[in-house]
């Protein structure tokens, strides 16, 4: 039994490494062979499936179950890639019970769907597993793509464009591919390397070259891919961290929960990873859950979610914050922080104000708590940083703060289409990222080529 | 407390539940456990004649079709009868037939169609006190390229006289069990009354392939490559083997005629069914096999406990209630008028029935409704056809509701005729009955 779990501070080690191996195993295991026959055939091959138009990239679900149940795994998943090249990585990721599965006339009649997510891990393991590749390229067009962003959207985009024949380029700030799907996901969500086998699949269609280390603004200008490519992709996603707005937001200890949670992905020994005695994590959503549920699994003793307005308004979905209480992480609301405290330059607490409804308005109620905390995650949310696009050319347009585009993708520069979270009106999902991502793919084609036809 | 005691040709057993001749009473191992477990009787699995046994093959001996859950929908079967020594049988029959005297044992038999097989088999069945013989006349494989089983019972001129050498040589009651291989199951029951047999036992196993495997192009099951029809029973086959035991029951030629059910009874109420349809007692196999002989004491529970229900103090008071309301399609009255109603707390939405209405019968179920999902009868369109109660997944969320007479059937505009009206004196039936002038 480690004894580093009541270690004061920020400390690694807290577990043993078995602990460690167990705690950030797979959060839903695969559904075996047998397992996906059951389950598939609870389906009921609903008309006009509730669970189809539950999902952002309108996959075919009950079609891709049928084919499982009757033994075409490989057609299952060709029906899910057909609309959603990231369905393995959804699969994993997807708030189903907010989704497709909330939805599912299972869960109406019985409180029990059909576990749409787990079945189509399974179809689109097995493709995977066995490397079969459904698309071929058209002929080439001659045309080249700038995809600035090689996250779920951006992937989307560079695949479904490299099928259309167009050559594809990517230009990915970070060492990695996969945006969130390989810095922002929960560990236990995204095991075995998963987003860069995704990562490998989607790419070996051919015709798409991701370069690392180019980042917008740094390495490269809007304007020089307007002027070297046919068309440009913008999947940037949300580069800023929203400030707490408390006093002693910069002491030692406190930390951006995205930050925190790439790091754990990133780690190759979990037991490196130093997290605090007493945690305390700020926001109530997915990203706050994340973090929150791994300082616990890393070993903290307690762990606090302090989220200012009420349970109902969470972003976290209810799955999420089950989680959450299940791995024995404290959900508490209407608190909003106000103020650090530290001892030696170190976090030694946090001070909250709760609030209430004032009319419409959130506002604080005067009244005061203060939770010890070595360790303060920021998770309320993050923004885009517009500085790095418009540093030099046209500017583009925006709206509340993200790219302003159309239902195709589109914006406001003639040859430049976003998607993803950098857009506005978005989700802020994995699963409309590559909606969105595939859709803008679709225009651009369509505007680089006569009717659809090179 | 309902009486469930069965009286079947004077064979007496304690519920009506019998296991039918099949491989779960080739021996009194089986037997045994059967009765332990609570069946009422067993058909001991069929006889041939004295000399070296049948053999079987070494392969599969079964195929299946599965449904939802894999659970078990039919059986297909190429056993033939039994592959043991006539003289172990014999004595182990007589052995659980002294030690289990309340239980009726009935042995079916099968020797070659010639008089002298029967006059040898007869007595050395008779000695062990079994309570009856079964004559096989419906095993459709095997056997029956060798001239016995279903081979005697197509042709009814063989049935009969078959029936009645056993008739003339033996004191034991005489069950005659039939094979649906046919084309009208009338002809072949009353071959067995014209014969003078006690009673039918009905049905024996259909011809059937279950399967073929796609890589080796082998039906299945498969005896080294190769694959033979075999017979089919189970849940599937329980409406074809409801339908014969119906005609059989309202023929007025055997109407009267003792029946013993048979094909894919598997619970309480199929057996309730069968004797609704006049079957006398019934006989289960296959569903034995699937889950073992304990679910014996779910059909006397539930056998009980609906006659409770609803009254009935024995089994007299429901063996052949339902058979007079078995008729031809001709005198179904066509005045009658029935619309799908779909309970709207109940419906889950699934669409099934708009999509089933709406591509492959007749457009009266909607999808949407003021722009929301939402399924119902157009009652103008609805024939009251019943595809949608039968492929909506919650029991009882859409039924069929007459409309009472003088009520208006907004499909033909025209009010509900009170009338009992049939196809024999429909006005568009050219061979209508006109009422004397």
């Amino acid at each position: 039994m480690a004894t580093g779990h009541f270690i004061e501070g920020i400390a690694g080690g807290r577990l043993s490494s078995e602990q460690y191996a167990d705690n950030f195993s797979d959060l839903h295991p695969p559904l075996d062979h047998h397992e996906a026959l059951v389950e598939s055939d609870r389906c009921y091959f609903c008309y006009d499936a509730p669970c189809m138009n539950a999902c952002p990239t309108s996959i075919d679900i009950p079609l891709f179950i049928r084919q499982i149940a009757t033994g075409n795994p490989l057609g299952s998943a060709k029906t899910i890639f057909d609309q959603n090249i990231l369905g393995g990585m959804c699969a994993r990721v997807c708030p189903t019970e907010t989704l497709c599965e909330e939805v599912c006339v299972r869960e109406v009649a019985e409180g029990k769907p059909v576990q749409i997510g787990r079945l189509q891990r399974y179809a689109t393991d097995v493709a995977m597993s066995e490397e079969k590749q459904f698309y071929k390229r058209a002929e080439a067009t001659g045309k080249s793509i700038a995809v600035v962003g090689a996250g779920p959207a951006g992937l989307a985009a560079a695949h479904r464009l490299a099928r259309h024949g167009h050559e594809v380029t990517i230009l990915e700030a970070r060492p990695k591919a996969g945006g969130l799907n390989e810095y922002g996901i929960a560990a236990y969500k995204s095991v075995d390397d998963f987003a860069q086998a995704e990562v490998d699949y989607v790419t070996a269609i051919g015709g798409i070259d991701i370069q690392n280390g180019k980042a917008l603004g740094r390495d490269f200008q809007l304007a020089d891919l307007m002027r070297n490519y046919d068309a440009v992709f913008l999947g940037l996603g949300l580069g800023g961290v929203n400030a707490l707005r408390a006093d002693g937001e910069d002491t030692d200890g406190v930390a951006n929960a995205v930050e925190f949670i790439s790091e754990l992905r990133q780690a190759s020994d979990l037991s490196s990873l130093p997290v605090g005695r007493r945690v305390v994590v700020i926001g109530g959503g997915m990203t706050a859950i994340d973090a929150a549920v791994q300082s616990k699994l890393l070993g903290a003793e307690e762990v606090t979610v302090c989220y200012r307005r009420g349970q109902e308004h969470m972003n976290a979905s209810g799955f999420e914050q089950d989680l959450a209480a299940a791995n024995g992480v404290t959900i508490r609301h209407w608190l909003q922080p106000k103020r650090v405290l530290a001892e030696n330059g170190k976090v030694s607490a946090i001070e909250l104000e709760y609030t209430a409804m004032n009319g419409d308005k959130l506002a604080g109620t005067g009244e005061r708590l203060t939770l010890v905390a070595d360790q303060v995650f920021k998770a309320i949310g993050q923004s885009f940083v517009p500085a790095h696009l418009n540093g030099s050319g046209e500017q583009i347009d925006l709206e509340g703060g993200r790219i302003r585009v159309d239902a195709e993708g589109r914006t406001s520069l003639a040859k430049v289409w976003a998607g993803g979270d950098c857009i506005f009106g978005g989700d802020d999902l994995t699963v409309s990222a590559v909606a969105q991502g595939r859709d803008a793919a679709e225009s651009i084609h369509r505007a680089l080529t006569s009717n659809g036809r090179a | 407390m309902a009486d469930i005691r069965n009286n079947f040709v004077g064979i007496k057993s304690p519920n009506p539940f019998w296991l039918a001749s099949a491989p779960p009473t080739d021996k009194a191992y089986n037997v045994i456990r059967a009765f332990k477990a609570g069946w009422g009787g067993v058909v001991w699995k069929t006889l041939g004649e004295e000399g070296p046994p049948v053999v079987n093959v070494n392969g599969p001996r079964y195929g299946a079709i599965w449904g939802a859950d894999r659970r078990l929908l039919g059986l297909n079967n190429i056993e033939l009868i039994t592959d043991r020594d006539l003289q172990v049988n014999l004595r182990e029959i007589k052995q659980v037939k002294k030690d289990w005297p309340d239980r009726a044992i009935v042995v079916s038999l099968m020797v070659p169609c010639v008089e002298d097989a029967w006059k040898a088999i007869l007595p050395v069945v008779e000695d062990t006190e079994a309570d009856g013989i079964e004559l096989n006349f419906g095993c459709p494989h095997g056997m029956s390229e060798r001239g016995m089983g279903a081979a005697v019972g197509q042709v009814p001129e063989y049935i009969e006289m078959v029936v009645r050498w056993c008739k003339q040589n033996t004191r034991m009651p005489v069950i005659t069990k039939l094979t649906p291989n046919i084309t009208d199951v009338r002809k072949p029951a009353r071959a067995a009354h014209a014969g003078g047999t006690d009673a039918v036992s009905l049905i024996n196993t259909i011809n059937s392939i279950t399967g073929v495997d796609l890589d080796s192009f082998a039906p299945q099951p498969t005896i080294d490559g190769k694959g033979s029809h075999g017979g089919y029973c189970g849940p599937a086959v329980k409406p074809i083997a409801m339908n014969m035991v119906a005609e059989i029951a309202r023929d007025p030629e055997t109407h009267g005629l003792p029946i013993s059910g048979i094909g894919g009874i598997t619970t309480w109420r199929d057996a309730a069914e069968f004797m609704a349809l006049g079957a006398g007692n019934v006989q289960v196999c296959t569903a034995a096999m699937t889950y073992g002989f304990k679910i014996v004491q779910e059909m006397i529970a539930g056998l009980e406990n609906w006659m409770d229900e609803k009254g009935h103090a024995s089994l007299s008071d429901i063996i052949g209630r339902a058979t007079p309301n078995v008729t031809d399609w001709q005198y179904l009255n066509l005045n009658y008028v029935a619309k799908a109603h779909i309970d709207q707390d109940a419906c889950i939405k699934c669409g099934r029935c708009h999509i089933a209405c709406e591509d492959t019968s007749h457009q009266a179920i909607t999808s949407m409704v003021d722009g929301a999902r939402h399924f119902e009868v157009i009652e103008a369109e609805c024939v009251g056809c019943n595809l949608c109660v039968n492929v909506c997944p919650v029991e009882g969320c859409i039924t069929m509701e007459p409309l009472a007479a003088g009520a208006m059937d907004e499909r033909t505009g025209k009010p509900v005729s009170p009338i009992y009206a049939n196809w024999t004196t429909h006005p568009n039936n050219p061979m209508a009955k006109v009422a004397a002038e």
